[in-house]
């Protein structure tokens, strides 16, 4: 979120599209309700199904899965159209008016560069025209045909509300309805938030979507406001914390990269991170990346990261290409692994095709499992009749199943999804022998490095060098860790202005960010959550409710990433003279002398506004891009691909592009391909969801939850039941190319057939929740029947949008 | 009896009275009965933690019998939103209202376990068994399938035929060593739930 749970009270306007907050999130939702009550706002949502959010809202529209781009273009070309822009907004903080490069070019679905051999594009031509100077040349009369306000404008001229209507499903009169709604928001005291989830992200132009309703949000002056922003809500209580602590393949934490094979000097690894401004006086805030990686590699590393061996830069692997979890799959099917460890993630459940999971598990020699319970994937192996229907004497993979505490039984930090780092205490011991992640992690490696220092082996030094100073090695205590992670000095630190004044003294915990150094004298174990333990304690476990100025920061409740910030970009909430737009909600201010307010400054705390330094001081423009440059993978502005399953034989915007119908760069393996089901077989679109009284495939497991929703069943509206025959309460069969499943058949109101392209497109509705293990009565894993393709960007599946067949069982 | 208030019945009986005691006795008016959980918690240890499930974080506090003594055992008897907490103010849907459940699921597992290949069940092994064997596989198959140098010369030093999937309901501190831990053994195929 690049605000917060509490702030959506201040909203006027609330979308909700790509989620379902009431139902996935209702204790948060409940600030929308707040702000319906007390700020009479509006709530729209926009969603396939009738869902509960849709249930108390002002307005709701019906869209097929997967479409939103077409939705979300079609605002864009009506803020256009009818000049529903925030402009002294757009003008200064925005890349509206900048002058792109010569060379770049759309046509019939594809951008400039694409090379349809290897999926992908040469990026070359989607960037900025640099003027002599070095800075980006622009156009602030918006005049010139190939700045960025004339580029978009033309992109999303054929979003309209024809195509919306044909291609979403959605009728022309609900769609200008809310668009007439949004464009409400153009003004400086009002104010949209946007909340989305799954429903956005896994597609396989998920990050996409995301991108082009933020473009929403920047035209409309929407980012950087109390009320505003674009607030993922996420899905589990400390995914924010484990991104954030970058454990993926191409991370490090904070958001550091790791390098790639090519980049073997260390120098050109850090300079390459670190960009240059691109317009004059702007802050580019990774140009202190060097700061942030060094007390990275001191935090791992200690006394054997030198200035002399680059801190260690040989002992981090390098890159050819990003692992995640769907590649792993693959890689396994293709015996190219032997060994894989889940640490509290039940694949088998999660990833996509499960078919392919228990292949790709079968072929492992060795398979770890680290949970506080009995999962799916610890089990692949066993045979639970219809629902996993395996031989184990085929199966030849060992497994180690280790029982772990959970929340109740540890003390620690989580990370909620407005940045939070919230501190909690154990309450009672874990059961049986269970122990902590940390004891198993720490027992792990004090092993593994006893066997490398008496045995020798492959590369120890990363290893026997890794720095380990906690008390007990095989126990390392939280309270060591967070301390660990947030920073402190390692020598005496001199002020940078005054050397004869000592600022932090050796040994000292540091109060943020601003205080590492890249000399080797700091250690921080993720820069953004430096100053989480500082020199006066513990701040995430602060909890003081206090809410002086009434706009719900509470800035002494716990601690936020970064730098205890509560709304990400809040200059932005400021004119160009630093004055609130809207005074009756002020975030910042400029008081002649300094920044500050109800939050955090985002931006130099003494920067005279009048220097014009931009709000988005992350970005070497100092302004947020409407073009993205290189930074997505299909193109720099979102465009329409039909989900790889797509009920449509041609993609309504670029018909003559076949190229163009799905995903153009989405990786697919081949096997993947030649399990994609087509229309003709499988004529109904399906979408998987969650329910409120139970969590992903955990709480199964959990007796009061199992018995408000015992038994697995599928939603399909009342035209699709009397077409295939089947009454509610009914067994239905749901087959994909990939499996099938049976379940009861929930007959509701909640799914409408939709009239797409000039047929009649049926959704149906398949909840996640239930498998072979656990309290409630055993059922199929849905990810039974999903396809393998991935965000061109994330490589998130695609569980939103697929097709099958529904039948009376 | 049976009209008095809570009140009243609280005034009259003091608060350390035991309620079974006092259904005996024939003292059992409606609402007190009602409220059992009031006297549950009066010799129960508040802890305050966060709902483990979705990332509204909402703050819970959790009651555990036992004193801290050292012989005495903790258990968590009841679960309640955290009235003081600025996003869900003492609220819980009905995932975190059913969070004592999980602590206590009968799927909660208790001791480590090893299943052989080709085999059909579990047998129970002891932690340093399954640490010693684990350290051993993977070292193994890292010091097999290490590669220093690439196709190009370059040095790349990394482990790809081992993998990790990392928790999404652990702790940061969890998440922090975690990585430490990993990444320097050269591992990549490395992924959290964030993913999906």
């Amino acid at each position: 979120m690049t605000n917060h749970w509490v702030d959506i009270r201040n909203a006027d306007l609330v979308l909700i599209m790509g989620g379902n907050a009431a139902e996935a999130h209702p204790c948060g939702f409940k600030w929308v309700t707040e702000a319906k009550a007390h700020n009479k706002a509006r709530l729209i949502v926009v969603d396939p199904r009738f869902t509960r959010s849709a249930a108390i809202a002002d307005y709701y529209a019906p869209i097929r899965t997967g479409t939103d781009i077409v939705f979300l273009g079609a605002v864009i070309n009506y803020l256009l159209t009818n000049d529903k822009i925030q402009h002294e907004y757009v003008r200064n903080y925005t890349d509206l008016s900048f002058i792109v490069k010569e060379g770049f070019a759309f046509e019939q679905g594809l951008f400039s560069g694409y090379d349809a051999q290897a999926r992908k594009y040469d990026k070359s031509s989607w960037d900025y025209e640099l003027g002599d100077d070095g800075y980006v040349r622009t156009d602030p009369t918006f005049a010139h045909p190939r700045c960025v306000y004339n580029l978009l404008k033309q992109h999303y001229s054929r979003y309209t509300p024809e195509m919306v209507e044909r291609i979403c499903g959605t009728v022309q009169e609900k769609f200008l309805h809310i668009a007439e709604q949004i464009a409400s928001t153009a003004t400086t005291d009002r104010a949209m938030t946007i909340m989305y989830a799954l429903g956005w992200t896994q597609h396989s132009v998920g990050s996409q979507m995301i991108r082009c309703a933020a473009m929403v949000q920047l035209l409309l002056g929407n980012i950087g406001i109390a009320g505003g922003g674009m607030n993922a809500l996420r899905g589990h209580s400390n995914i924010q914390g484990f991104t954030d602590l970058g454990l993926l393949s191409n991370l490090l934490p904070g958001y550091l990269t790791l390098p790639g094979e090519k980049e073997q000097d260390y120098a050109k690894y850090i300079a390459a991170r670190a960009p240059r401004p691109l317009r004059p006086n702007q802050l580019s805030y990774w140009q202190n990346y060097s700061k942030f990686h060094v007390s990275l590699m001191k935090a791992w590393w200690g006394d054997a990261a030198t200035a002399q061996n680059d801190w260690g830069y040989e002992w981090l692997p390098k890159l050819d290409k990003a692992y995640d979890l769907l590649l792993a799959i693959e890689l396994m099917n293709q015996g190219k692994m032997n060994g894989y460890i889940c640490q509290g993630f039940n694949p088998l459940a999660a990833a996509p095709n499960k078919a392919k999971a228990i292949a790709g598990f079968s072929q492992l020699k060795y398979l770890i499992v680290m949970d506080p319970l009995a999962t799916e994937t610890s089990e692949f192996w066993r045979n639970h009749g219809e629902h996993n229907d395996v031989d184990p004497t085929k199966i030849q993979t060992e497994v180690f199943r280790l029982p772990t505490s959970l929340f109740a039984e540890e003390d620690g930090a989580f990370v909620n999804s407005g940045r939070w780092l919230q501190w909690h205490w154990k309450g009672a011991e874990p059961p049986g022998e269970a122990r902590s992640d940390l004891e198993i992690m720490a027992g792990l490696f004090t092993r593994i490095r006893k066997l490398y220092q008496s045995e020798g082996g492959a590369y120890p030094d990363p290893i026997v060098k890794l720095a380990w100073p906690y008390a007990n090695p095989d126990s390392p205590t939280a309270d060591e860790l967070a301390k660990e992670y947030s920073g402190r000095a390692l020598k005496d630190l001199p002020d940078p202005k005054d050397p004869t004044r000592i600022i932090r003294k050796a040994g000292e915990q540091l109060a943020g960010f601003a205080e590492l150094r890249d000399d080797g004298s700091t250690v921080s174990g993720c820069w953004i959550f430096c100053g989480a333990w500082g020199p006066t304690g513990n701040l995430m476990a602060r909890r003081d409710n206090s809410d002086p100025t009434g706009i719900g920061n509470t800035l002494n409740w716990a601690w936020a990433w970064p730098a205890n910030r509560r709304v990400l970009y809040n200059r932005a909430s400021c004119d160009a003279g630093g004055k609130p737009f809207n005074p009756a909600r002020k975030l910042v201010g400029w008081n002649g002398a300094a920044w500050g307010g109800a939050d955090v400054p985002d931006y130099k705390a003494d920067e005279d506004p009048a220097n014009g330094m931009g709000p988005f001081i992350m970005l070497p423009e100092g302004v947020a891009r409407l073009f993205a440059r290189d930074a997505m993978n299909e193109g720099p502005f979102p465009e329409h691909y039909e989900p790889f399953e797509t009920p449509l034989a041609a993609n309504p915007l670029n018909p003559d592009q076949p190229l163009a119908l799905n995903n153009p760069i989405a990786r697919v393996f081949q096997g993947d391909r030649e399990a994609f089901g087509k229309s003709d077989r499988f004529p109904h679109v399906a979408t998987t969801y969650r329910l409120t009284e139970h969590f992903h495939y955990w709480t199964k497991h959990v007796e009061l939850n199992a018995i408000l929703q015992p038994e697995q069943f599928v939603e399909i509206g009342e035209a699709l039941a009397k077409e295939i025959g089947v009454a509610a309460g009914e067994r239905v069969r749901v087959t994909s190319n990939r499996g099938y499943i049976t379940a009861v058949a929930m007959v509701t109101k909640r799914i409408k057939a939709l009239r797409v392209d000039g047929k009649t497109v049926h959704t149906v509705g398949i909840p996640v929740h239930w498998g072979f293990t656990g309290t409630a009565k055993t059922g199929f894993l849905a990810n039974t029947l999903t396809p393998v393709v991935g965000d061109g960007n994330s490589q998130t599946p695609e569980f939103k949008s697929f097709l099958v067949r529904v039948e009376k069982a | 009896m049976t009209d008095m208030t809570r009140r009243q019945f609280f005034k009259l009986t003091g608060a350390t009275l035991v309620g079974s005691s006092l259904g005996l006795l024939g003292f059992a008016p409606g609402p007190a009965l009602a409220e059992v959980r009031q006297f549950k918690l009066l010799r129960a240890t508040e802890i305050r933690n966060t709902c483990p499930y979705c990332s509204v974080a909402c703050g819970i506090l959790m009651y555990s019998l036992g004193d801290r003594a050292k012989n005495a055992e903790a258990n968590i008897i009841h679960i309640e939103g955290d009235p003081d907490h600025p996003v869900n103010r003492g609220t819980l849907r009905p995932k975190g209202a059913g969070l004592l459940d999980m602590v206590h699921s009968k799927s909660r597992l208790t001791h480590p376990e090893y299943r052989a290949p080709g085999s059909d069940k579990w047998q129970r092994i002891s932690w340093d068994d399954a640490l010693d064997r684990i350290s051993r596989l993977l070292k193994a198959d890292r010091d097999a399938n290490f590669v220093a140098k690439n196709a190009e010369g370059q040095t790349v030093n990394r482990w790809i035929t081992t993998g990790m999937l990392a928790a999404s309901g652990a702790t940061n501190e969890v998440g922090y060593l975690t990585h430490k831990v990993m990444r320097p053994m050269g591992l990549l195929v490395f992924d959290n739930q964030a993913r999906v």
